[in-house]
């Protein structure tokens, strides 16, 4: 079990709180909320340790187009790079909704 | 596409089986009536996972939700098959037991609550043993005090099933309601094969274990009482129905008729499924 913490720059509040997903194999929970300050934070913990530079990719396409200044709490429990950024739209969806 | 009615019928069912512990609590409230207590933003994980390497869920995988049943006031309990086999852990556990506490103080006080359990686990999680296995006692104590005032109604949808303390739990609620892809079972297949051998059940024999331990076995030999369709609306209906009619004897009250069933079965030759429900069976 490994845990990662990211911080991007953001443009805009986040109004509201959404949660996404399942602590399932290959799957994985999010739960985005407003952040404290004016970036978006990101607290990965993960089942599986070492891919820590996948994880920044991941999250670094996540947050070009993502501008919410959220706290964004990942549990991961081995999904892959394309899963964990569908949760991810999921939740951004779900926040524009 | 099939346009036969019956291919019309299954193409517009909404499946319970693939919804989630949320959705499935959703599903069954009143529209518009859900609301969620002690929920992933509560952050009430199990401290006890991470200690072990395992990655905790923020409502460690039990969702409470309260909302109301045909109008009246309910609470369905609802646990997350996904996210380490449904097992009951301590947070986890005392969520559902305090759920039933509460419903069952309400009651006491002459405020109806409709209590709903849908289970969808393994039974204790091995990783927090004792504490686990604790507060299944304490969801025990509070079915059997609670359906003194209401009916308290189980759902084993599938397709974990429901095992362990958590069939017994199953087996106390005045209303069990399954589809033919739940099972229940005190002990899970793996178990059996591990404990007794090969010879006595091979856990990869799919057809055997569902005609042991499935929905539509245990609902014809009496240890179910509704045997429904993978469908929302379907088990919803159910749902309400058997909180319309009046319960009748508990299941676990009924022990001098169940110690005749047992009785009439020779142990060395224990009976095929299909003879099981014959033998025990409600004519089918």
């Amino acid at each position: 079990m490994e845990r990662l913490t990211f911080t991007y720059p953001a443009r805009e509040a986040v109004a509201r709180r959404v949660h996404v997903g399942v602590v399932g194999s290959g799957d994985l929970e999010v739960l985005l909320e407003p952040s404290a300050d004016s970036d978006a934070h990101v607290a990965v913990t993960t089942s599986v340790d070492g891919f820590g530079t996948v994880w920044k990719h991941v999250l670094d396409r996540f947050f070009s187009r993502f501008e919410g200044a959220a706290a964004i709490e990942i549990n991961d429990f081995g999904a892959t790079p394309g899963v964990v950024l569908l949760r991810l739209e999921q939740a951004a969806e779900a926040l524009r909704a | 596409m099939s346009s036969t009615p019956e291919g019309e019928r299954f193409l517009a069912r909404r499946s319970f089986i693939e919804l989630n512990a949320r959705e499935r609590a959703r599903a069954l409230l009143d529209p518009g009536t859900f609301r969620e207590l002690a929920g992933p933003f509560d952050r009430l994980k199990s401290p006890w996972l991470p200690l072990q390497g395992v990655v905790a869920q923020a409502d460690d995988g039990v969702v409470i939700a309260r909302g109301s049943i045909d109008g009246e006031s309910a609470v369905v309990a609802s646990i997350e098959g996904a996210y380490q086999g449904g097992s009951v852990g301590e947070v986890s556990g005392a969520k559902l037991a305090g759920a039933l506490e509460l419903a069952l103080r309400d009651c006491e006080r002459g405020r109806a609550v409709r209590p709903v359990l849908l289970l969808e686990t393994g039974g204790v999680r091995l990783q927090e043993a004792n504490l686990g296995l604790a507060a299944i006692a304490e969801v025990h104590a509070a079915i059997v005090a609670l359906r003194r005032h209401v009916p308290v109604v189980a759902v084993v949808a599938g397709m974990v099933g429901c095992f362990g303390g958590m069939s017994l739990a199953a087996a106390l609620c005045s209303h069990l309601i399954v589809t033919r892809q739940a099972r229940l079972g005190m002990n899970g297949p793996e178990v059996i094969e591990q404990e007794a051998g090969l010879a006595e059940l091979d856990a990869a024999d799919r057809a055997l274990i569902w005609a042991l331990m499935g929905g539509e076995q245990r609902q014809a030999t009496g240890f179910a009482d509704v045997l429904v369709e993978d469908d929302s609306d379907a088990i919803a209906a159910q749902v309400r129905r058997a909180f319309a009619a009046p319960a009748p004897a508990p299941r676990s009250e009924q022990v001098e008729g169940l110690i005749a069933r047992l009785a009439g079965i020779d142990g060395e030759r224990p009976p095929e499924p299909a003879a099981l429900r014959a033998l025990w069976g409600r004519g089918t």
